[in-house]
């Protein structure tokens, strides 16, 4: 029964980890610009499929791997420069409603480009399963946890040692304020998209060994990375990973305790209660609403 | 001079004449399927075998002289698309018979007006309900979902054993093939000892897979398609669980060994023959109809898959119809469909009657199995 | 002059099959785009004049369609009581939800939102035994108006008009209500509206609550218009298609939405000739209208007509 449960738990961390990594993406733009960015989902379909086609083309692993993050990125430089920043001073409504064009943009590109066929990248060091006392875990999994503690760890030191993180930070508590200090807002919000498209690039990159991509794979990811931003807080980078950490462990248990049939719907019930009790997350900033 | 002038006139008048007459109204087809969408899997290859095949024929002349035009719609997976896609075939395209509805939620919304305008529908769809009661106008081509079921169970019943654990998607593929595992258990002196699910567009299934491991299961169902089932193999694997797995007909393609890998090894499930088509002896009249099919797709499009098949099935057997008929008269297509007998499809070989609106009869269905990352067909 | 829009576009949508007979585009696809204008008339009283962002709008829509279907095909009761029930226990959900639910603001909203959509989704997919699971129920019961059997894609078109039009009119009146002005000060300012002695919980509970009844009726007519109702027709895509359609029209107006619904219906359909392209269009359209019209197009349209008239006025 422990080893049950254990094994519920390495899971729900695995499938965690990659919610976090989704759901940091989202932070990160947040921060920036106030609005959500539904088309992070397709940042992560994106850095997965470029890196399958261009290792399909022969190239190694990892300048496939690199090539695929620049490439993405790129991509959400452009977004960024010609769907969001034509609308600056839109509603916050609008906003959501471009990035959801853009997800179904991006998604029309996918299904033209690469078909509707699933592909799969080869996981980094084999597939050999780990056993971890009585639970066994994918090396690949290893690899999803330990670059997502690594790359929270970056994004952390991004906001709290560097003067450009700093900025960042500051868009998002007083955009008015930090103009006034000479902050470049349009350049924090490029960066920010940039930031956030690498991010999910990477982490698409990542688990594609373990789950399979195609033009569709974006969809339930940003679904679900949305949600672990929601339940750590908006906004909250720190937050976002620990919300996706939560989901997958409740969704996990869910399916493994109680009903893998309504797994889903107990994870999202979940959801719904920590905003009941939290409105604004477990970790987020009280929102200020100016009278 | 007069005559000359004469003479051209008569000449330009015959000719216009001729072209006029040979210049036959196309035999339209129409055509839904989902392409797009969650069931992807099984529309996409549908749609590229019915376009090369309209393609083919119109190349060698047609249909008695006449083109075959191909009108096609994707639902995207939502059925009520289905409904509108239809009625738009029909009022608007005014098609003379459909081939199409990838899945049986489709194929079910569409029958009412189907039988209410009296069209020939040859559903490319696998629940058992779509020809059982008999719809007038109503067929199918691909073996049923029943069928499925009691081919797993039958080969379960001749290796001893009993106690099964399911694990199944939540597409409608799935739970309909769920549905008959549960109702046939029984029959086959089968027990179910777990019953658990998962999302199609999930990434990982150790959890459920962990709960199954506990039991005393001896086997292990998975009916499904698309990328989970691979997931839910490489799980398997990845747990070290060696019971035997069997999938069902869904992922009978190249595509599935490929995304599963190594963790496929010993999977089996009932496929048509398409699949193991040159390990059947060359007496075996369908072997040169699915080579035939085989070599076309491939040469175009990739590995070849058996929902194709059944689109080519479909096709053909309305192409016949239509041969016989004489016209698209579509009470008169409606009656040679039903009188189809001894066709030789990729699916097996199909005879329908006025009771049986389907045509297969069980043996139509190869139980095989994967051995060194490929199907071998099990005797 | 609003009352003097709906007479006109009463009397269009009424002429539309005598000019156009037996025209699937009109009598199919018209009364598909009447039952989203329903939908959508519903949410955008939500969410255009009291601001509160629904992205599971889809559940109720299905909740009603799904009452109705369940309860003529399983327990044979008369089609106008189904839906009768149907609307009751719609209202009374969205009624429990509506408290905990509009405590939330902005984003926190829209996740709530969509994860209630997501949980009745996920049960009209797994409870089989009652929703018939992915396939759905198919063989429901024509609608049965007191001994009129509605059968037939013309009688539907009836029907149906005959529901959006009294739904435009009551969303109209609505607005102008008492309710209705209380909705649009919680909108400008929800602090200021407190302030003010409106009951703002209460006011957004009541709009809450409507809006789901608009969308559950439209659910129950759809049921028994198609005679067949699947999960697929009321998942988030369906919650998203929703909003799009009253933001591509014009948040805040009831005209908007209806004209937002009508445009997306026949865009749907006009796009599927593209086939592998309809994505990408549909996506490019989506950004395009919401960078350049955010207004909307309904709202954008008139004061650019206004404009010209102005300026037509004023050249003479």
């Amino acid at each position: 029964m422990f080893e049950q449960l254990f094994q519920f738990l390495v899971t729900g961390i695995t499938v965690g980890s990659l919610y976090a990594l989704v759901g940091l993406g989202f932070a990160l733009i947040y921060n920036a610009s106030d609005a959500v960015n539904f088309a992070q989902g397709e940042f992560v379909m994106l850095g997965a499929m470029i890196a399958i086609a261009l290792l399909d083309a022969g190239m190694p692993l990892l300048l496939a791997a690199s090539a695929a993050t620049l490439l993405t990125i790129v991509a959400g430089l452009l977004l960024e420069r010609f769907a969001i920043e034509p609308a600056k001073g839109a509603s916050v409504v609008t906003t959501i409603i471009i990035t959801i064009g853009a997800g179904i943009f991006l998604r029309g590109v996918a299904l033209l480009l690469w078909g509707k066929d699933f592909h799969s990248l080869p996981p980094f060091s084999g597939d050999t399963p780990i056993q971890l006392g009585g639970a066994t875990v994918l090396p690949q999994s290893l690899w999803v946890l330990g670059i997502t503690v690594l790359l929270v760890a970056l994004v952390r030191a991004f906001f709290n040692r560097t003067l450009l993180g700093k900025a960042l930070l500051a868009c998002s508590f007083n955009r008015v304020a930090a103009q006034a200090v000479g902050i470049n807002v349009r350049v924090m919000l490029r960066l920010a998209y940039g930031l956030s498209a690498g991010l999910g690039a990477l982490a698409g990159i990542l688990i594609a060994p373990i789950t399979f991509s195609s033009y569709e794979a974006g969809v339930m990811l940003g679904l679900k990375g949305f949600s672990a931003a929601i339940i750590g807080g908006i906004g909250n980078p720190m937050g976002a990973v620990a919300g996706g950490l939560l989901l997958g462990v409740l969704e996990s248990l869910g399916a493994g305790l109680i009903s893998s049939g309504y797994k889903d719907a107990i994870a999202f019930l979940f959801v719904l209660m920590v905003l009941f009790f939290k409105p604004t997350g477990l970790f987020g900033h009280q929102l200020v609403e100016r009278v | 001079m007069k005559t000359l002038w004469k003479t051209t006139l008569a000449a330009t008048l015959l000719l216009a004449g001729i072209n006029l007459a040979s210049a036959a109204e196309p035999i339209k087809i129409g055509s839904f399927l989902t392409v797009t969408g969650p069931a992807s899997f099984l529309g996409d290859p549908e749609l590229k075998t019915l376009q090369m095949y309209v393609e083919d024929i119109n190349a060698k002349g047609g249909v008695k002289g006449r083109k075959l035009e191909l009108i096609h719609y994707d639902t995207g997976g939502n059925a009520k698309d289905a409904v509108n896609f239809v009625k738009r075939l029909i009022k608007n395209d005014k098609v003379d018979l459909i081939v199409g509805g990838t899945t049986t939620g489709d194929s079910m919304a569409v029958i009412p007006d189907v039988e209410k305008e009296g069209i020939p529908f040859i559903s490319l769809a696998g629940g058992v309900e779509i020809v059982e009661p008999v719809k007038k106008w109503v067929f199918k081509t691909p073996h049923t979902d029943r069928m499925a079921v009691a081919k797993i169970y039958e080969d379960l019943r001749k290796r001893g054993l009993t106690k099964v654990a399911l694990i199944t998607g939540d597409g409608g593929f799935d739970k309909s093939g769920h549905e008959q595992l549960l109702k046939l258990a029984p029959q086959f002196g089968m027990t179910l000892v777990a019953d658990e699910f998962y999302g199609n567009k999930d990434s990982d299934m150790t959890a459920q897979l962990t709960k199954i491991r506990a039991t005393d299961a001896q086997a292990i169902i998975n009916f499904g398609f698309g990328q989970a089932p691979a997931i839910v193999t490489r799980n398997i694997k990845q747990l070290g669980i060696t019971l035997p797995l069997y999938q069902s007909h869904g992922v009978a393609s190249k595509t599935f060994i490929d995304l599963a890998g190594e963790a496929a090894e010993g999977v089996r499930l009932p496929a048509a023959a398409l699949v193991i088509a040159e390990q059947l002896t060359d007496a075996d009249p369908q072997k040169p109809v699915l080579l035939a099919y085989k070599n076309k797709y491939e040469a175009k499009h990739g590995p070849v898959s058996t929902f194709g098949g059944h689109a080519y099935d479909g096709l053909m057997i309305a192409v016949g119809a239509l041969q016989r008929a004489g016209s698209a008269d579509k009470a008169k297509v409606r009656d040679e469909i039903e009188k189809t007998k001894g066709f030789i499809g990729t699916a097996g070989v199909f005879n329908m009657s006025p009771e049986d609106h389907m045509g297969l009869t069980l043996d139509a269905f190869k139980m095989v199995e994967v051995r060194k990352g490929a199907w071998k067909i099990l005797e | 002059m609003r009352l003097a829009g709906f007479y006109l576009f009463a009397a269009l949508v009424a002429l539309l099959p005598v000019l156009f007979p037996d025209n699937y585009f009109v009598i199919v696809i018209g009364a598909s785009a009447g039952l989203h204008v329903i939908l959508a008339v519903g949410l955008n009283l939500l969410m255009g004049y009291a601001g509160q962002i629904s992205l599971g709008h889809a559940a109720f829509f299905g909740m009603g369609a799904y009452a109705s279907a369940i309860l003529t095909t399983r327990f044979g009761w008369p089609s106008l009581l189904a839906l009768a029930a149907g609307l009751v226990a719609t209202g009374a959900i969205a009624w429990l939800l509506a408290r905990p639910i509009l405590r939330l603001r902005g984003h926190y909203l829209a996740m709530a939102t969509l994860g209630f959509g997501i949980i009745v989704h996920v049960i009209m997919v797994q409870a089989t035994r009652w929703t018939g699971g992915p396939d759905g129920l198919a063989g429901i019961p024509p609608l049965n108006l007191f001994g009129w059997s509605v059968e037939g894609d013309l009688q539907w078109y009836g029907v149906i008009v005959a529901a959006m039009l009294l739904a435009l009119w009551l969303a109209l009146n609505l607005v102008d209500s008492q309710v209705g002005r209380a909705l649009r000060a919680v909108h400008g300012s929800e602090f200021a509206a407190q302030m003010m002695g409106v009951d703002t919980g209460r006011a957004k509970t009541q709009v809450f609550v409507v809006s789901a009844l608009f969308a559950a009726f439209a659910g129950s007519l759809f049921a028994h218009q198609q005679a067949f109702v699947s999960p697929d027709s009321f998942n988030l895509t369906i919650s998203v298609v929703a909003v799009s359609m009253i933001m591509l029209g014009g948040m805040a107006s009831t005209f908007g939405a209806a004209c937002g619904a009508i445009a997306l219906t026949l865009l749907h359909q006009g796009l599927v000739v593209f086939e592998d392209y309809e994505m990408l269009i549909h996506g490019a359209l989506l950004m395009a209208v919401m960078i350049f019209l955010p207004q909307g197009l309904f709202v954008g349209l008139s004061q650019g007509a206004q404009r010209l008239w102005v300026t037509l006025r004023q050249e003479s």
